[in-house]
C-alpha cells in the first residue's frame, strides 16, 4: 500500500501524508516535474486535470483545469515557491477563472512536498494547509472519485429533491 | 488501525443515515423547517416508535439534531453536522490516497 500514514488536524485545517513507494527519488519526483505524468494522477477519472501551462521554476506558475463529469471545467492555478530537485517542492494552489487568473476567492492551499529515498525506494511526505473550510470543501468537490462515498455536494442533491408528499 | 476503525464507523454511520428513503425524506424536510416527532410522524404509514427510531439513526450520524420543548421533541437539520472541516478531510484524505495509488501505478509501468 503506498500511503504509510495520514494526519490530519481540522484546527489547522491541515493535512500530512507519508507515503512510499517502489521507485527511486529521481523518478517519483518526474511524476511532479513532468505535466503529462502529473495530469494523469493528480485528477481523478471523473474529474481528470489539464496542466497547460507548467514553468517548473522557483517563482513559476503552472496553470491547470479539470474537467468534470457534466464537461464543467474548475480551473486552478500553482504557484511553485521553492524547488529543490529531486528532493523538495513547495508550492501554493488557489482558483481560477477561465482564462487562468487568480480569483482570489477561498483563499490559498501551501503544499509542501518531501522526497527522501529508502533504499532502492521513497517515501513521499505531503503537507498541506488550507486558509478556509469554503476551498477545502471545493478542493473535495473537484477531486472526488464518483461513488466512494457521499460528498457534500452529493447530500445538497438529495435535499434538493422534492420531498415526498 | 484504530483511528481507521472510528473514520470507517462514522462514514458507515452516514451511509446507514442516507440508505432509507424515509431517513431522507426526513431530512430534507428538518433542512427547511423544524418538526416535532409527532408531526414528522404524521407524514409516514408507520408507528410513531418507528420514526423516533429513523430519527435516532439520523442524531448519531449528526445529520439532525433533537431537542425537548415541553412534551414535544423539535427535530432540526444539523447543517455544521454536514460540513465540519473534519469530514471534509476526511474526504480530502481520500483523495490524496486515490493520487497515491495511481502515482504508484504509474511507477509499477517502469
Amino acid at each position: 500500500m503506498a500511503v504509510i500514514s495520514m494526519d490530519k488536524n481540522p484546527e489547522a485545517l491541515s493535512l500530512t501524508l507519508v507515503a512510499e513507494f517502489d521507485a527511486g527519488v529521481e523518478r517519483v519526483w518526474q511524476l511532479w516535474e513532468d505535466p503529462r505524468q502529473l495530469e494523469r494522477w493528480w485528477g481523478p477519472p471523473t474529474w481528470p486535470a489539464t496542466f497547460h501551462r507548467h514553468d517548473f521554476v522557483p517563482g513559476g506558475r503552472a496553470n491547470y483545469y479539470m474537467t468534470g463529469p457534466e464537461g464543467e471545467k474548475a480551473h486552478g492555478w500553482w504557484e511553485f515557491t521553492a524547488i529543490e530537485a529531486p528532493r523538495e517542492l513547495q508550492f501554493d494552489d488557489g482558483f481560477a477563472d477561465s482564462d487562468g487568473n487568480p480569483t482570489g476567492d477561498l483563499g490559498v492551499t501551501h503544499a509542501t512536498v518531501t522526497l527522501e529515498p529508502l533504499g532502492e525506494r521513497t517515501r513521499m511526505t505531503i503537507h498541506s494547509a488550507f486558509e478556509s473550510e469554503e476551498q477545502l470543501e471545493k478542493m473535495v468537490a473537484m477531486g472526488m472519485e464518483e461513488g466512494m462515498t457521499l460528498a457534500a455536494g452529493q447530500i445538497d442533491g438529495i435535499l434538493a429533491e422534492p420531498a415526498n408528499i | 488501525m484504530v483511528v481507521d476503525q472510528l473514520r470507517e464507523s462514522e462514514r458507515d454511520r452516514l451511509f446507514q443515515a442516507f440508505a432509507d428513503s424515509t431517513r431522507r425524506d426526513i431530512v430534507r424536510r428538518v433542512t427547511v423547517g423544524e418538526y416535532t416527532v409527532s408531526g414528522l410522524a404524521a407524514f409516514y404509514s408507520m408507528s410513531f416508535a418507528a420514526v423516533q427510531k429513523h430519527v435516532a439513526v439520523l442524531e448519531r450520524a449528526s445529520l439532525v439534531t433533537k431537542e425537548k420543548r415541553g412534551r414535544e421533541q423539535v427535530v432540526r437539520g444539523n447543517h455544521e453536522g454536514l460540513q465540519e472541516a473534519r469530514r471534509l478531510l476526511d474526504e480530502y484524505e481520500k483523495i490524496w490516497r486515490q493520487r497515491a495509488a495511481r502515482m504508484a501505478d504509474i511507477l509499477a509501468e517502469g
